[in-house]
């Protein structure tokens, strides 16, 4: 967003980086972790490739305070919104009715 | 307050600078555009207000026999639907805001003046839509869409009135863009954040709701559409759907949706207390906050609606505290708003009758509100008639109330002529008792055990129906008239200086009606909000019906 | 002419919140329905194609490289290759799309669009070559195929709108309309693009990998 105009060494970084993980994550699925690790380590992934986009190809590194803010509130709401339903759906049943 | 000069006015405003419908249909003057929704929701509340009426009749007696049941469940659902998406969300917004908002901050127009006119389209595309569903044989699933019987078994036009409220949707959502970067963006050399009027304030957090909220709206009358067409069972229990979650995903707009229906009737509400007592708003920070809190809060209580619906009693409990929580910043505002009135020099011209009864009327709404937000007492009051009290409190003793205040506010600088303040105080007063005696009465139906949408109810009731109805005929009146005189006013009104109030604000010091480009010169700010002669040196205002409006 | 630049980035950012809402309310739905189901969902995940998907993968990643090169070229003023990137991503961005057209098509042939969606061709896949998991039912498969097609249709209808926003950019550098001083509508649609990317990161392991640890050989 600022005049900073980034080089293409770090774009060609990002898309390695991107393709990289891509790898990692189909690989990491095929392979049965205990518990729920497969669920965990491919949203791990997906939110560390999701995170090298923002920052470098949508520029939010080099952009001001209010882009940040901007991008940061969407994130909460999201979470408001996973985190109050889900409030609701996983404390069903704790409740036995008389 | 005298360091601004107002040149001497042009003959030339936004209003005569080009003619011809085609200067109008493809304007990018936020002004025109203003007008343009001030024209289109005026008739979208008529049409829900015949709705109101064919509702009232029906319930003058106890049996069904004024509309069958299915026809009766159509005309409370078409009531709701165009009330909210098509009147109230837009309503100060779109009117006023879209007029004021450039004006108050010192800019010549919003940030995107062609996505504002792109938003009225889209404004009319959803309500043509609706329309035509409407015609088309109506909906009867009540405006909150519930499932299964929405997606399965209504053989009603939910699909075509989805669509319709999908595509006004997006009007909503480019209001609030465009809001969002104007002030961002577009502010005048020294208008700071704390300069700013409290009715940018409430606008701006407005935009943050329409932002946030909207889009899930959206994806949900989608995901209902799609329902329909695939016959999955998305949303029904008997193929392992949860119809919960399509009341947790409505809601998670729709209340926040009530809050875009308030927050700028407050704006207005703090405009007009401060204006018309000759002092600034006590507490402004607070009050500015306030708006923000009642945005972030507001996302945060969605469960209050779904606390009979099968909700996780855990869940129940979290969502109830979170609503007593959001009762707080509004509670800020009404002892702000009261505060600011003492010792202050109040006139009682027509724009502070309504904000006064805003006050008021608001603050029922509310505090029956918290009656609600109560688990307990919920389950005795949900789906009653005490529930459509309550939102009609805050929708029409607040909002509404608001609306119309603001708009006689500021009628000189959007027309340049004076309302007559004669019949703009008579209709204020025949609004507020029409009000009161149509939804004061729906309390005690609701505690008593009236049921909402229905239209056969114990006889027992009929007293108090037929007193709502009396109540409504009323309102109806007081409503009536203010069309009148306004539409009367735009002809024959006494012309209005720029500031026929004697006010500070940025928007008076500029001609009335404005300029298409609104100052001629870009402002600088060099004086706080509301600033005004300190109490020892504000004139006197006499008798009731002395106005301080100079004309 | 900055503070119109900042206004249209700050816009196009403010948009984009209202689609990360919008994406977000599918995303809640998937989450508990694929809680509720797991084994359902599981074994309908392993019948997508994981080649189609993670080459789809590719495409979009290199896609989002291709479109922030376009803006780079555009901010230095090399507009041989601006016009070149922006080519190569509307190539990419149609390579996905077609893609999926074969995705899709799989799916109607193996009957596993749902509901009554394609009338006269309801959701009835082959039971005897549909690998179901221990503890799924056919009905809560439908249900996940109703997610997928949800979800990815209105990420290719974004995709479609996408590559509609490219080819104008494409017109207008062809006119010579972008310039070091005029990029905006580059950068903002490049801002659009990565969006539409970051949602298909999110979209492919949890539709396409989520119960390969479970299938016993992929």
């Amino acid at each position: 967003m600022s005049e900073h105009i980034v080089p293409i060494r770090v774009y060609a970084g990002v898309f390695l980086a991107l393709m990289a993980g891509t790898t990692l994550t189909v690989f990491a699925a095929f392979h049965d972790f205990p518990w729920q690790f497969n669920t965990v380590i491919a949203l791990t992934i997906a939110v560390i490739k999701a995170t090298l986009v923002v920052l470098y190809f949508m520029h939010v590194r080099y952009s001001s305070r209010l882009i940040w803010v901007i991008v940061a509130s969407a994130l909460f709401w999201l979470a408001i919104l996973f985190a109050l339903t889900f409030s609701d759906y996983w404390t069903r049943g704790w409740f036995q009715v008389m | 307050m005298e360091e601004f000069q107002i040149p001497p006015p042009s003959k030339v405003n936004y209003l005569n600078a080009e003619y011809g419908l085609k200067s109008w249909l493809l304007t990018k003057d936020h002004k025109r555009i203003a007008l343009l929704y001030l024209g289109s929701i005026s008739f979208f509340f008529f049409i829900g207000g015949i709705y109101a009426m064919l509702i009232r009749l029906e319930l003058l007696t106890p049996a069904g026999n004024f509309l069958t049941s299915t026809t009766y469940n159509k005309v409370f659902t078409q009531h709701g639907i165009i009330m909210i998406f098509f009147f109230l969300i837009p309503s100060i917004p779109a009117t006023l805001g879209n007029f004021l908002v450039p004006m108050m901050i010192g800019a010549k127009d919003l940030a995107f003046p062609r996505i504002n006119l792109l938003s009225w389209y889209i404004y009319l595309l959803g309500g043509l839509v609706t329309i035509y569903a409407l015609l088309a044989g109506g909906v009867d699933t009540g405006w909150t869409f519930y499932a299964p019987y929405s997606t399965t078994f209504s053989n009603s036009y939910v699909v075509a009135t989805g669509l319709g409220i999908f595509i006004s949707g997006f009007s909503s959502i480019l209001t609030g863009l465009n809001f969002i970067v104007t002030i961002h963006t577009m502010r005048a050399p020294g208008m700071t954040w704390f300069r700013l009027p409290l009715f940018i304030w409430a606008h701006y957090a407005t935009s943050l709701i329409m932002i946030l909220g909207t889009p899930v709206v959206a994806i949900t009358i989608l995901l209902l559409a799609f329902e329909r067409l695939a016959h999955v069972g998305i949303f029904d229990p008997a193929a392992g759907g949860d119809p919960v979650l399509f009341q947790h995903l409505f809601w998670f707009y729709s209340h926040p949706a009530v809050y875009i229906m308030v927050l700028p009737g407050m704006g207005v509400v703090s405009e007009l207390i401060a204006n018309f007592s000759r002092k600034n708003i006590f507490g402004y920070s607070f009050v500015a906050f306030s708006s923000l809190a009642i945005a972030v809060f507001g996302f945060l209580v969605w469960g209050h609606h779904l606390f009979v619906a099968s909700q996780s009693v855990y869940a129940g409990m979290i969502f109830s505290f979170l609503s007593f929580a959001v009762a707080i910043p509004s509670a800020i505002k009404v002892f702000n708003w009261s505060a600011t009135l003492y010792k202050s020099s109040i006139s009682y011209e027509t724009p502070m009758l309504y904000a006064l009864g805003f006050i008021g009327l608001f603050t029922i709404g509310g505090m029956t509100g918290l009656f609600l937000a109560a688990l307990a007492v919920d389950v005795h009051l949900s789906d009653t008639y005490f529930v459509v009290a309550h939102f009609h409190y805050i929708m029409v003793g607040g909002t509404l109330l608001a609306y119309l205040g603001g708009l006689h506010y500021w009628w000189p600088k959007i027309s340049g002529r004076m309302y007559p303040e004669g019949w703009g105080r008579f209709s204020a007063l025949v609004v507020f008792i029409g009000f009161n005696l149509t939804f004061l009465p729906q309390f005690i139906l609701g505690y008593m055990g009236m049921p909402r949408r229905y239209h056969y109810y114990p006889a027992e009731f009929q007293v108090l129906h037929v007193l709502s109805t009396a109540g409504a005929s009323i309102l109806g009146v007081g409503l009536l008239i203010p069309l009148l005189y306004l539409l009367w006013s735009m002809r024959y009104g006494k012309i209005a200086g720029p500031n026929p109030w004697h006010l500070p604000g940025l928007e008076w010091r500029t001609q009335s009606p404005p300029l298409t480009e609104n100052f001629a010169h870009t402002p600088v700010v060099t004086w706080e909000a509301y600033q005004f002669a300190p109490f020892e040196e504000m004139e006197v205002v006499g008798k009731f019906g002395e106005s301080r409006a100079e004309v | 002419m900055e503070q119109q630049r900042a206004a249209g980035t700050i816009g196009m950012w403010v948009f984009l919140v209202t689609e990360i809402m919008f994406f977000g309310g599918m995303f809640l739905a998937y989450t508990l329905y694929r809680n509720a189901y797991p084994a359902a969902f599981a074994s309908a995940s392993n019948h997508l194609d994981i080649t189609l998907g993670a080459v789809n993968t590719a495409v979009l990643i290199f896609s989002s490289f291709t479109m922030a090169m376009a803006v780079y070229c555009t901010q230095v003023g090399k507009r041989q290759m601006q016009i070149l990137s922006l080519i190569l991503t509307i190539i990419l961005g149609l390579t996905f799309l077609g893609i999926k057209t074969v995705e899709y098509s799989d799916k109607y042939r193996d009957g596993l669009i749902p509901g009554k969606l394609i009338p006269g061709r309801p959701f009835n896949p082959d039971l005897l070559t549909f690998h179901l998991l221990p503890g799924a039912s056919i009905r809560n498969v439908e249900m996940f195929y109703w997610i997928y097609f949800a979800m990815t249709g209105m990420h290719a209808l974004h995709m479609i709108i996408g590559v509609g926003l490219l080819t104008v950019l494409l017109i207008g550098s062809v006119r010579r309309r972008y310039s070091p001083e005029y990029y905006s509508p580059v950068e903002i649609t490049g801002l659009y693009w990565h969006f539409v990317d970051i949602v298909w990161i999110f979209l492919f392991p949890l539709l396409y990998l989520l119960g390969r640890h479970l299938a016993h050989g992929g």
